[in-house]
C-alpha cells in the first residue's frame, strides 16, 4: 500500500476553552472519497477548521500527518501550498479583490512552492477558460470582486471551480451542498467527481446524506459529540438517512455503559 | 394627496388619556430654590447629615453651571426660580400594607391601569409607586426580603441602609456630572431603590411607576440599582403626568452597578404629558442615566420606549470597565405634533473583549423633530471590544424631522465598530395595499409601525411589551400625514 | 444701575498665529489699495476682518473637537501675498507624478503664476484657463460678480483667511455646451525654501449649462519644511453641467494644509469629487456642496492615507434644498502607526428636499496600536420621501479574509496587503478619467508598498492559533 495522504490519530482540538473533537483518527489513502457525516454541533466544521489551520482553534493532542509531514506545524497557506484545499462552508466576499487576480496569486503561489515558474496571464487565462465550463460559471465571474455580489449557489461552484484550478491532493468539503438547490449540487458534484483521480482524495463533510448520491464515498464515518463513533461503507449513509442519527446514539450510549 | 393619507391625517386628533387631575392635597414647597430649599427637602425627609452635606456640595456645584444648548431642542429658558422642588401628598400614609393607602390616590393609580392590588394579585409584579416627589406605596416587600433583595423607597433606603446607599450614591453619576443631574443631587427627593445580594437571581420583575400630580412642581427622583456578583434583576419604570399648560420639568438620575457575572435589565416606557397639539404645556424631561458595568462578565440592558414628554433629552449609558461585559440599548422613541426628542446611548469600553449593541428606532410624526445622538467610544485598553449600531428613522408627513447623530472614537486597532442607518417613510403603496386587503388605515398604520419597532419590544418584558404596543396606537392617531 | 465688580473677559485675545496673519496683512493693505481695484480690496478686508474676529477654533469648537490647531503656533507665518514670484527651473518638475497628463497645466510656485512651467492649449471661443493674475485684466466683471461669492466665509476661518491673503489661483470658464476633452492640471508646488510661509491658493471653476471638464487640483512639496497652504475652491456647476474634480495632496510631512471646496450645482449637474489625501502633517478637508436644483447629483469621493504622526480630517455638510437629487459620500482611511484620521460628515435635508437619494460611508482601517479614528456620520433630515443611509466602520482587516487567502496558499503578508490594496482601491476605481484613474493608483500603490510588513500588521486579538500545539 502507498504512503496514505491524510493520517488523523487521536486528535483532540477546541475553541475558547470547549473542548469539540474528543480523539479522532483516520487514515485517508490515494483515490479514496471519505465522507464525515454527523448531527449539527458533532464538531465536523471543527475538524476541517483545523485541517486548515484556522485560527482561534486550539489543538490539544494528538497528531495529523499530511504527505509525510506535520500538518499542525504549518501555516494555513504552507498547508494550501503542499495540496490542502478547504471548500468553505461560507466562502468568503472579499470585495475589491479581483477574482482572476487573487487565483493567479494562489496558483503562482503554490507552483513557486514546488520550484515551477510562475504562469503568465494568458497561461492563466487558457487554464482558467477550461475549468470555469467544467462548473458552468460565467466567465464574467472572473472580472468581479471574490465572492463579492455571488448567489449561494454561485460561491459554492466558485470555490468548486478554484479547487479545480488548483488542484489540490486533498480537497476537503466543507458542507459544500448547504443552501444549494438540486440544479447547483448535481453541477458541484459533477465538478467534484471529474476532479478526482487515483492520486488524490477527497474528504466530504456533510449533514445530509442528499450530496452522496452524486459524489460517492468510499468509506463514511458518523461523527457524534467529537467522536467517530462508527465507520462503513456507502450503505452507512443510505442507513442514515432512512433512521436519522438517534439511533445510533443510543447504540453508541448502550455500548459505552456497558 | 391620495384617499389612504386622507385618511390617516383624520386620526390625527387623539388625546392624552392619562392628563386627569386627582384632587389629592399635597405638601408644597414654595416655588423658588437656593440653599435653604436643600436644607428643607432633606429636613422634611428627616435625612441624615452626611447626606444634606452632599446635596449642598450638588448646589453650590449646580450654581457654577449652565444648562447645556447642544441637544436639537428648543424651548424657552426654564426659570429655575419658579420651580416649586418638593410636593408629597400631604396624608403621608405610612404604608405597612397597601390598605392604608389614600383611596382618593389608590383610584388615581387605579385609572392609569396600575391598581397595585391587581398587579399584586396577578402579575407578580413588585411595585413602587412614585406620586410627586414621594414613594407611597411599595408592594412585596416582604416576599424579597426572604432572598435578601431590598427594593424600597429612596428615602426609607436612607433611613433603614444608609451604609449602603452612602457607599454607592453618586459613584456612577457624580454630582458634577451634569447641569441636571447636579440639579437632582441637590434636590431629588424620592425614588427607588435596589439592592440584589450575591448569587441572587431576583425572582419576580421590580417595576415603579412614577407620576406628576402636583401644579407647579418639579420632580427629581433618583434610582439606585446595585447586582452583586452572579444576580439578576428586570427592573421595569413607567411614568405619567396630568395636562396642564404649563411646562413642567423632570429630572432624574438613574444609577446601575453591576459587579462581576451580574445582569440588571432596565425597561422604561416613559409616557409624561407630551403638551398640546400647538405644543403648549407637556413635560420637560432631562434625564441621566448611567450603568457601570464594573465586574467582569456583567451585563447591563437598557430597553426604552419613550413616547411622551414635550421635551425629552436622555442618553441610558453603560460604562463597560469589566471584562467581557456587555451593554445594550434598545430604543424606540416615538414624537408626535410638537414634540421633541435627543436621545440615545452612550457606549464606553474600558475593558477587554467588551461588547455593546445599540438599536435605535425613531419615529417622528407631525411638526415634531426627533433626534438620535449616540456615542460610541473604544479606549486603548479595549482589546477586541465590539460595537454593532442600527438607528432606524420613520418619517410620518414631510413637517417633522429624523436626525441621527452618531460620535465614534476609536483607539484600538482590534476594535470592530459597526454604525449603519436608514430613513424611510410609511408609503402611500403600504397603506393601500393593507387596505386593499381589507385592513383599515389606523390599524395599518400601527402594524407598520410595530413592525418598524420589533427589535426593540421583543426585548420588553412580556407585560410591557403589550402595553408599549398599545401606546404607541394611541400616541399615533392624529399623527399620520 | 452701578457697575458691577470687574467682568471675566469675555473676549479672550486672539491666539498668537490669528494675530501675526492678521497683522502681516494689515501691513500690506496700504500696497494693496495702491494696485487691486477697490471691490477686491474691500473683499480682503471683509475676510481679514472676520477672520480676526474668530481666530483660529479651538478643540471647544464642536467642528474642531478632534483637530488640535496648537502645532500652528510653533511658527510664525508669513503670507505669500506680495512677494516676489520664486524662480524654478523646468528640471524641478521631472518625474512629477501626473507630469505626463495630456491638456493644459498652470503652474503655481509658491502661490505665484509660473508662465515658463504651465502651458496653455488653444480652446474654442468662450473657454478661459487662466490664472487670476492673467484673469484679472482680461475678466474682470466676470471675476468681481463670483468671486467670493460662492464660498461663504462664515463657514471657515480659513476661508475668511483665504478671502483676504489669496495671491492667485486658477480662473477656469467654460461656456455653454462645451465639453473639454483633455483634463485640466493645477499645480501648486511649495518649494519649502522659506519655511514658514503661508500659500493662499484660490481657484474660481466655472462650468456653464451643458458644460463638461476634469480639473485636477495637485498640491506638492520639493522639500521637506514647515509650510501652510490654505486653499479655497469656489466650483459652480451649471444646469445639466458635468463635472469631474480631483484634489491630490501630497505635501511634505512637515506642512500643514487646509483645503476648503465649495460646490454649487444648478439643476441636473453632475460632479464627481475625488480627494486623495497622503501628505502633509496636519489637513483638513471640507466640502460644501448645495444641490440647489432639481436633479442634481453629486459623489465625493475620499481616501485618506496617514503614517508617523499625521492627521487627517475631512468636513461635510451636504445640503439637499432641492427634490429629486442624489449625494453619495464615500470616504476610506488607512491609518498607520501614530497617525489619526478625523472624519465629520452631515446630510442635510431641507424641507421639501423630497425622493432624495443620499448615501454616506466612512470605514477607516487601523493597522496599529497607537492609530486612532474619530467618525462623525450625521443626517440631519427634514423631509419624509427619501432614502437616507450612513454607515461608519473602525477595525482592523477582516480576520475571515485573511484566512480565506491564506487557504489558498497565498502567504499573510500579502494577504494583508491585497486586502490592503482593495479597501483603498473601492475608492480609486470611481474615478471615471483612465489616465488619472492609473496614476492615482500608482500612487497610492507606492504608498502602500513604502509600508513595511510591521506596519501592515499583523494581530492576534485572541493569541490562540492553530499552530501551536502540545507534544
Amino acid at each position: 500500500m502507498s504512503d496514505p495522504i491524510l493520517d488523523i490519530r487521536d486528535l483532540r482540538a477546541g475553541v475558547e476553552g470547549r473542548d469539540i473533537l474528543q480523539g479522532i483518527s483516520l487514515t485517508i489513502q490515494p483515490g479514496e472519497v471519505h465522507a464525515i457525516m454527523g448531527p449539527n454541533g458533532s464538531g465536523k466544521s471543527t475538524l476541517a477548521s483545523v485541517l486548515a489551520g484556522r485560527d482561534g482553534y486550539e489543538v490539544r493532542g494528538g497528531s495529523v500527518n499530511f504527505l509525510g509531514q506535520d500538518l499542525l506545524e504549518l501555516a494555513p497557506e504552507e498547508r494550501a501550498r503542499d495540496g490542502l484545499f478547504l471548500a468553505f462552508q461560507y466562502p468568503v466576499e472579499i470585495p475589491g479583490v479581483n477574482s482572476t487576480y487573487f487565483l493567479k496569486a494562489a496558483l503562482n503561489e503554490q507552483r513557486k512552492h514546488r520550484g515551477l515558474t510562475p504562469v503568465d496571464a494568458m497561461e492563466f487565462l487558457t487554464l482558467v477558460r477550461d475549468k470555469i465550463k467544467l462548473l458552468e460559471l460565467n466567465e464574467d465571474l472572473l472580472k468581479r470582486p471574490v465572492n463579492a455580489g455571488f448567489s449561494g449557489g454561485e460561491k459554492k461552484r466558485n470555490e468548486i471551480f478554484q479547487m479545480a484550478v488548483l488542484e489540490p491532493r486533498l480537497a476537503v468539503l466543507d458542507e459544500t451542498d448547504s443552501g444549494l438547490d438540486i440544479d447547483a449540487l448535481r453541477v458541484v458534484a459533477n465538478g467534484v467527481n471529474r476532479l478526482k483521480s487515483a492520486d488524490n482524495a477527497q474528504l466530504v463533510i456533510t449533514h445530509y446524506q442528499r450530496l452522496l448520491d452524486y459524489i460517492v464515498p468510499d468509506f463514511v464515518h458518523v461523527l457524534m459529540n467529537g467522536r467517530i463513533v462508527r465507520s462503513g461503507g456507502k450503505e452507512l449513509a443510505l442507513e442514515l438517512e432512512e433512521r436519522g442519527y438517534d439511533w445510533i446514539a443510543r447504540e453508541t450510549q448502550a455500548a459505552t455503559q456497558s | 394627496m391620495s384617499e389612504a393619507l386622507n385618511t390617516i391625517e383624520e386620526f390625527v386628533s387623539s388625546d392624552y388619556k392619562y392628563g386627569f387631575v386627582s384632587n389629592i392635597e399635597s405638601d408644597t414647597l414654595p416655588p423658588g430654590l437656593d440653599e435653604d430649599v436643600v436644607r428643607q427637602i432633606s429636613l422634611r425627609k428627616q435625612e441624615p447629615e452626611w447626606l444634606l452635606e452632599w446635596r449642598l456640595k450638588a448646589f453650590r456645584h449646580w450654581q457654577k453651571m449652565t444648562e447645556p444648548h447642544w441637544p436639537q431642542v428648543h424651548y424657552p429658558p426654564v426659570d429655575f426660580q419658579a420651580i416649586s422642588y418638593y410636593a408629597a401628598p400631604k396624608k403621608k400614609p405610612k404604608l405597612n400594607s397597601l390598605d392604608e393607602v389614600d383611596p382618593e390616590l389608590r383610584e388615581t393609580f387605579d385609572k392609569l391601569g396600575i391598581s397595585l392590588d391587581e398587579q399584586k394579585r396577578l402579575a407578580g409584579v413588585a411595585v413602587d409607586a412614585v406620586m410627586d416627589s414621594v414613594s407611597v406605596a411599595t408592594t412585596f416587600r416582604k416576599d424579597l426580603e426572604k432572598h435578601g433583595i431590598i427594593f424600597s423607597s429612596f428615602s426609607e433606603a436612607v433611613r433603614e441602609h444608609p451604609d449602603l446607599v452612602r457607599k454607592h450614591l453618586g459613584a456612577v453619576v457624580p454630582y458634577t456630572d451634569n447641569f441636571y443631574a447636579a440639579l437632582n443631587s441637590a434636590v431629588f427627593s424620592d425614588g427607588s431603590f435596589c439592592y440584589i445580594p450575591k448569587g441572587v437571581r431576583c425572582p419576580m420583575e421590580l417595576s415603579t411607576y412614577f407620576r406628576i400630580n402636583a401644579a407647579n412642581t418639579g420632580q427629581f427622583e433618583r434610582t439606585l440599582i446595585v447586582a452583586e456578583e452572579g444576580s439578576y434583576v428586570s427592573y421595569l419604570e413607567g411614568c405619567t403626568a396630568p395636562m396642564r399648560d404649563e411646562n413642567q420639568l423632570h429630572a432624574a438620575v438613574v444609577e446601575l452597578l453591576a459587579m462581576d457575572r451580574a445582569e440588571i435589565k432596565y425597561s422604561t416606557v416613559q409616557n409624561w404629558y407630551p403638551g398640546d397639539k400647538e405644543g403648549r404645556g407637556g413635560i420637560y424631561n432631562f434625564v441621566t442615566k448611567r450603568g457601570l458595568c464594573k465586574g467582569r462578565d456583567s451585563k447591563i440592558s437598557w430597553t426604552q420606549v419613550e413616547t411622551g414628554s414635550a421635551i425629552t433629552w436622555k442618553y441610558p449609558s453603560c460604562v463597560l470597565l469589566g471584562e467581557n461585559s456587555v451593554g445594550e440599548f434598545y430604543s424606540v422613541a416615538l414624537t408626535n405634533n410638537r414634540q421633541q426628542a435627543d436621545t440615545g446611548t452612550k457606549m464606553v469600553h474600558l475593558g477587554a473583549n467588551t461588547r455593546s449593541t445599540i438599536v435605535s428606532k425613531g419615529i417622528s410624526a407631525g411638526r415634531a423633530q426627533n433626534s438620535y445622538r449616540g456615542l460610541v467610544k473604544v479606549n486603548p485598553g479595549a482589546t477586541n471590544a465590539r460595537n454593532f449600531s442600527q438607528c432606524d428613522s420613520l418619517l410620518i408627513g414631510d413637517q417633522c424631522g429624523a436626525h441621527t447623530f452618531p460620535y465614534i472614537e476609536c483607539g484600538n486597532p482590534t476594535a470592530r465598530i459597526e454604525h449603519e442607518a436608514t430613513t424611510s417613510k410609511i408609503g402611500e403603496d403600504q397603506i393601500f395595499y393593507c387596505n386593499q386587503r381589507g385592513i383599515e388605515t389606523q390599524d395599518a398604520v400601527n402594524m407598520i409601525v410595530n413592525g418598524f419597532c420589533k427589535e426593540v419590544f421583543k426585548e420588553l418584558p412580556m407585560e410591557f411589551a403589550v402595553e408599549a404596543q398599545k401606546l404607541l396606537g394611541v400616541s399615533l392617531e392624529g399623527s399620520v400625514g | 444701575m452701578k457697575p458691577l465688580v470687574a467682568l471675566p473677559d469675555l473676549n479672550p485675545p486672539p491666539d498668537p498665529v490669528t494675530e501675526q496673519l492678521t497683522q502681516a496683512f494689515t501691513s500690506q493693505e496700504e500696497r494693496l489699495a495702491r494696485i487691486e481695484p477697490g471691490w477686491l480690496v474691500a473683499l480682503r478686508k471683509a475676510g481679514i476682518a472676520r477672520f480676526a474676529d474668530v481666530g483660529l477654533p479651538t478643540l471647544r469648537d464642536e467642528d474642531w473637537r478632534f483637530t488640535n490647531l496648537a502645532p500652528l503656533q510653533e511658527h510664525r507665518f508669513q503670507p505669500t501675498l506680495g512677494r516676489p514670484t520664486p524662480d524654478l527651473p523646468a528640471e524641478a518638475l521631472d518625474g512629477l507624478a501626473l507630469g505626463d497628463l495630456p491638456g493644459d497645466r498652470l503652474v503655481f510656485v509658491d502661490g505665484h503664476h509660473s508662465p515658463a512651467l504651465s502651458h496653455i492649449a488653444s480652446h474654442g471661443p468662450g473657454v478661459v484657463v487662466e490664472p487670476f493674475s492673467l484673469a484679472m485684466a482680461r475678466n474682470a466683471d466676470a471675476i468681481r460678480i463670483t468671486l467670493g461669492q460662492h464660498a461663504d466665509l462664515t463657514k471657515s476661518p480659513f476661508v475668511a483667511l483665504n478671502q483676504a491673503c489669496f495671491s492667485d489661483g486658477a480662473f477656469v470658464r467654460i461656456p455653454r455646451g462645451h465639453r473639454l476633452d483633455q483634463p485640466v492640471h493645477l499645480l501648486f508646488v511649495s518649494t519649502g525654501r522659506d519655511p514658514g510661509i503661508a500659500i493662499h491658493p484660490r481657484n474660481l471653476l466655472l462650468l456653464e449649462r451643458d458644460a463638461g471638464a476634469t480639473i485636477v487640483e495637485h498640491y506638492l512639496s520639493l522639500a521637506d519644511a514647515p509650510t501652510l497652504t490654505n486653499a479655497v475652491t469656489e466650483i459652480v456647476a451649471g444646469e445639466n453641467a458635468r463635472m469631474e474634480h480631483i484634489r491630490l495632496q501630497d505635501e511634505s510631512k512637515t506642512s500643514f494644509h487646509f483645503g476648503f471646496v465649495r460646490l454649487q450645482q444648478a439643476a441636473n449637474s453632475n460632479v464627481a469629487a475625488h480627494c486623495i489625501s497622503l501628505g502633509a502633517r496636519l489637513f483638513r478637508h471640507e466640502y460644501d456642496p448645495s444641490l440647489d436644483g432639481p436633479g442634481a447629483e453629486c459623489v465625493l469621493n475620499g481616501l485618506y492615507l496617514a503614517k508617523g504622526r499625521q492627521l487627517a480630517d475631512h468636513h461635510m455638510v451636504v445640503d439637499h434644498a432641492q427634490p429629486n437629487c442624489a449625494s453619495h459620500e464615500y470616504f476610506n482611511g488607512i491609518l498607520a502607526d501614530q497617525s489619526r484620521g478625523v472624519f465629520h460628515g452631515r446630510i442635510l435635508i431641507r424641507p421639501g428636499a423630497q425622493k432624495t437619494d443620499a448615501k454616506q460611508t466612512n470605514k477607516n482601517l487601523l493597522l496599529s496600536n497607537e492609530a486612532r479614528a474619530n467618525s462623525k456620520p450625521q443626517l440631519e433630515i427634514y423631509a419624509d420621501d427619501v432614502k437616507c443611509t450612513h454607515g461608519a466602520t473602525v477595525g482592523q482587516l477582516d480576520p475571515e479574509a485573511v484566512f480565506y487567502l491564506r487557504a489558498r496558499g497565498i502567504p499573510e503578508e500579502t494577504a494583508r496587503r491585497m486586502l490592503v490594496h482593495s479597501f483603498a482601491g473601492e475608492i480609486t476605481h470611481r474615478i471615471q478619467h483612465n489616465g488619472l484613474r492609473e496614476a492615482l493608483d500608482e500612487i497610492v500603490w507606492d504608498w502602500l508598498e513604502s509600508l513595511e510588513a510591521v506596519q501592515i500588521g499583523r494581530r492576534d486579538g485572541s493569541g490562540t492559533h492553530s499552530v501551536a500545539h502540545p507534544h
